[in-house]
C-alpha cells in the first residue's frame, strides 16, 4: 500500500493536480459564503452518465439479447418447419415466408404482451430503488444531484431503454428475415404494396408506437421505486401491474374501465400498417399514456421529494 | 450565528436538532457547533445518533424539530449551494459493483452540476492516487476487498475541492497503514484550511487527528468542546509508589493535592493540577451529569492556592520529609476515562 502517497500534515502536497485543476487553493476556498451557481451545468452529463451506466450493464444487455431472440427462434422454427397453416399461431406468421419483413412485425406482437412490460419493469423498477439498494442514492443526493433533477434523469434513462427495447426486436425481427427469407414489396393491411425500404420505416413507426405504449408502465414503475429499497421488490412489482392491467382488460364486465387502462391501446398498431396511416390510435395512445406520466410523476416527485434516505 | 465574522463562524451550525422514527427518538435535541477549520470528533457508541445526525447535516433526512446550518447556510433548503463544497463519505461506502473504481467516482462527480465535465477525467485521477488507489482505477468494485471500498468513498469526498469534510467512519475495514493514511490525509485536508467532520467510536483516533470533539449518547449530545478541555487535561493525577504513606499523605495534603481513590496496589493516587503538562486546564461543556471521569472533586481547602503544582516540585518535597519514593508517575486524563464517564461502560470500546 503506497503511504508515501498521502501527503504528511507538514508538507501538504501542493503538487497534487487535484487543486491545479480547480484554480483554487483549498485554505482560499474557506469562508467563500458565495454560492458556486456560476458554474452550474444542466443535468446532460448525468443523463449521459445515467444512459451510458445502463446500456453497459451487463443485465440490460441480456435483457436485449433475451429480446432479441424472440424473432430468431421464431424465424428459425418457421424455416425449419414445412410450412404454417394460415390462421394458426400470431397473425402475420403465416406471411413470413413470403416476406422476410414480417419477422419484425410478428416478433414485436408478441412481445408486446410479456417481454417488454418484462424488461420495462425490471429497468422502471430498478430506478430509484436500485441506487437505494446499492447504497449509492445517498451519495448521487450529496453530490448533490437535487432530487428532482435525479427522478427527471431516472426516468429519461427509463424512457431510454422503452425507445431501444422495441426497436432491438424489430430491427433483429427485419434482419433475421431477411437472412432467412426472400424480401420484396410488402401488402399491407389495406391491400396497398409498398418497397421494402417503405416497410422498414413502417417497423420503426410500430417500435414508436410500443416505445410510447411503455412510457405510462415506465412512470408506474418509477413510482413503486420510490416507496421501497428493495429493487427487486419495485420489478416484481411493476410487471405484476402489467399483467394485472392486461388481464382488466380481457374481462367485459369492466368494460367502463377500459379507457383508462395503461394497456388498453397496446396493440393498436394495427393501423400504422395501413395506406394512409391512421393516427387516431397513436394520437389516443400517446394521450393517455402522457395521463399516467403526469399521475405517476406527481406521485413519485411527492414521496421522493420528502422521503428520508436511510439506505 | 451570523455569517459575519470569519473567525468566529461556525462550518456546521445545529439548533435543538431532533428526529423521531415512530416513537423512538433517534436524536433529541442536539445543539452542534463547529468551528470552521476544525478537525472535529463526533463521538458515540452504536446507535447513539451520530449517523443519523449526519443525514440530517446533509439534506438525507429530514429534521422532526429544529434546524441545520452547513457553512453558514440553512440546510436542506439551500442544499445546492452548500452540498458542492461538502464531501461526505456517510454510513460506508456504496457504489456501483459492475463498474470500475474510476468509472464509479466519474459517474458520481457527473451527479455534482458544479463539478466541470472537462477537468473530470483528471480530477479523478487526482482523487485516486491521493488515496493510493491509481493501480486498481481500472478494476471493478466487485472485485475490491472493504479496505479498498473504503478508500475510493475517501476519494469520492475528495473528488472537488471542499470546504467541509464529513467522514462518517473513515477508516472502518481499514488496515493499520491505511488508518495511518486516513489520519495524515485528514491532517493535510485541515492544514489546508478545510474543516473535517470526522464520526467515529475509536477513542485513540479522535484523540490522534482532532482539534474539537463531541460526544453523542443515546441522542443526545452529551458534551462538546476542545479536545484538551473535554480530556479535563488539568485534573493530571500523581501515582506515587511508597513504604511511607503516612507522611507522603502530609506532604500532599500541604501541597493542596486530593486524593484520588486512596490507595490501589499499594500506590497512592493523588489529583491535582500539575504544571508543565503542555495542556492548560479548561472546562468542558457539559449537558449532561456524570461530569468527572475519575470523581476526584477536590474537598473543602485542599485545592491548591493558586497555580500549578509542577511534578518535580512534588518529588522534592517528599524526598525533603523523608519520603522513600519508589516510583512516581504523572498521569493524563485520558479521553477514554471521560467518555466511559459520559456514555456508560457499556460502549463499544474497540481499540
Amino acid at each position: 500500500m503506497p503511504s508515501r502517497e498521502v501527503p504528511d500534515r507538514e508538507v501538504p502536497n501542493r503538487a497534487l493536480p487535484i487543486r491545479e485543476v480547480a484554480g483554487t487553493d483549498g485554505a482560499a476556498d474557506v469562508g467563500t459564503a458565495e454560492p458556486p451557481s456560476d458554474r452550474s451545468s444542466s443535468g446532460w452529463p448525468l443523463l449521459a452518465s445515467e444512459l451510458a451506466v445502463l446500456f453497459r450493464r451487463r443485465r440490460t444487455w441480456a435483457m436485449m439479447l433475451a429480446l432479441a431472440a424472440v424473432p430468431v427462434l421464431m424465424a428459425i422454427a418457421v424455416r425449419a418447419s414445412s410450412a404454417v397453416p394460415p390462421g394458426r399461431g400470431p397473425a402475420f406468421l403465416d406471411r413470413i415466408t413470403q416476406n422476410g419483413l414480417f419477422v419484425g412485425v410478428t416478433a414485436m406482437l408478441v412481445c408486446v404482451p410479456l417481454f417488454l412490460p418484462l424488461t420495462v419493469g425490471v429497468v422502471a423498477g430498478d430506478t430509484i430503488a436500485g441506487e437505494a439498494g446499492l447504497g449509492t442514492l445517498r451519495y448521487l443526493l450529496v453530490a448533490p444531484a437535487g432530487r428532482v433533477r435525479l427522478l427527471l434523469v431516472k426516468y429519461a434513462g427509463a424512457a431510454g431503454f422503452c425507445i431501444v427495447a422495441p426497436l432491438v426486436v424489430a430491427l433483429a425481427g427485419a434482419g433475421i428475415g431477411a437472412a432467412l427469407f426472400p424480401v420484396g414489396p410488402v401488402t399491407l393491411l389495406s391491400g396497398d404494396v409498398i418497397t421494402p425500404e417503405e416497410a422498414v420505416v413502417r417497423l420503426v413507426l410500430v417500435a414508436a408506437y410500443l416505445t410510447v405504449s411503455l412510457l405510462g408502465l415506465s412512470a408506474v414503475g418509477l413510482f413503486l421505486s420510490t416507496l421501497t429499497d428493495v429493487p427487486v421488490g419495485a420489478m416484481a412489482a411493476t410487471i405484476v401491474i402489467s399483467v394485472v392491467s392486461q388481464v382488466l382488460g380481457e374481462l367485459p364486465q369492466l368494460e367502463w374501465l377500459h379507457p383508462w387502462l395503461f394497456s388498453h391501446y397496446w396493440f393498436g398498431f394495427a393501423d400504422l400498417l395501413r395506406q394512409p396511416i391512421a393516427w387516431d390510435a397513436f394520437g389516443d395512445n400517446a394521450l393517455l399514456q402522457a395521463g399516467y406520466i403526469a399521475v405517476f410523476g406527481a406521485l413519485a416527485y411527492g414521496r421522493f421529494v420528502t422521503k428520508d434516505i436511510l439506505s | 450565528m451570523t455569517a459575519a465574522g470569519r473567525g468566529t463562524e461556525l462550518a456546521i451550525e445545529t439548533r435543538g436538532l431532533s428526529k423521531r422514527f415512530g416513537h423512538q427518538l433517534a436524536v433529541d435535541g442536539v445543539n452542534l457547533s463547529v468551528p470552521s477549520g476544525s478537525v472535529f470528533g463526533f463521538l458515540g457508541p452504536n446507535g447513539s445518533g451520530k449517523t443519523t445526525t449526519i443525514r440530517m447535516l446533509l439534506g438525507l433526512a429530514g429534521a422532526t424539530e429544529g434546524s441545520v446550518s452547513v457553512l453558514g447556510l440553512e440546510m436542506p433548503d439551500r442544499f445546492h449551494e452548500v452540498l458542492p463544497r461538502v464531501g461526505a463519505l456517510v454510513e460506508g461506502p456504496a457504489f456501483y459493483p459492475f463498474l470500475s473504481g474510476a468509472a464509479n467516482l466519474r459517474r458520481l462527480d457527473a451527479a455534482d452540476p458544479y463539478a466541470a465535465t472537462s477537468t473530470r477525467r483528471a480530477r479523478v485521477e487526482a482523487a485516486l492516487e491521493r488515496v493510493g488507489l491509481s493501480h486498481a482505477a481500472g478494476k471493478k468494485v466487485r472485485a475490491y476487498s472493504l479496505g479498498m471500498k473504503q478508500r475510493l468513498g475517501i476519494a469520492n469526498a475528495l473528488l472537488s475541492p471542499r470546504e467541509l469534510l464529513v467522514l462518517d467512519e473513515p477508516t472502518n475495514g481499514l488496515d493499520p497503514q491505511g488508518t495511518r493514511e486516513v489520519r495524515s490525509l485528514v491532517r493535510s485536508l485541515a492544514a489546508d484550511g478545510a474543516t473535517v467532520f470526522v464520526s467515529s467510536h475509536l477513542l485513540a483516533e479522535v484523540e490522534q487527528i482532532c482539534t474539537h470533539a463531541a460526544v453523542m449518547s443515546a441522542g443526545r449530545l452529551v458534551a462538546q468542546g476542545t479536545l484538551p478541555e473535554l480530556r479535563d487535561a488539568g485534573k493530571a493525577r500523581i501515582r506515587l509508589v511508597t513504604p511511607d504513606a503516612g507522611l507522603a499523605e502530609g506532604v500532599f495534603a500541604r501541597l493542596g493535592m486530593t486524593p484520588v481513590g486512596g490507595r490501589s496496589n499499594g500506590a497512592l493516587v493523588y489529583s491535582a493540577s500539575v504544571g508543565e503538562a503542555g495542556v492548560p486546564a479548561g472546562t468542558a461543556a457539559r449537558a449532561a451529569p456524570g461530569g468527572h471521569a475519575d470523581g476526584a472533586a477536590p474537598p473543602d481547602g485542599a485545592e491548591p492556592a493558586g497555580g500549578d503544582v509542577v511534578p518535580e516540585a512534588v518529588v522534592a518535597a517528599l524526598v525533603a520529609a523523608g519520603v522513600r519514593v519508589r516510583g512516581f508517575a504523572v498521569e493524563q486524563g485520558s479521553l477514554e476515562d471521560r467518555f466511559v464517564a459520559l456514555t456508560g461502560e457499556g460502549f463499544d470500546i474497540a481499540q
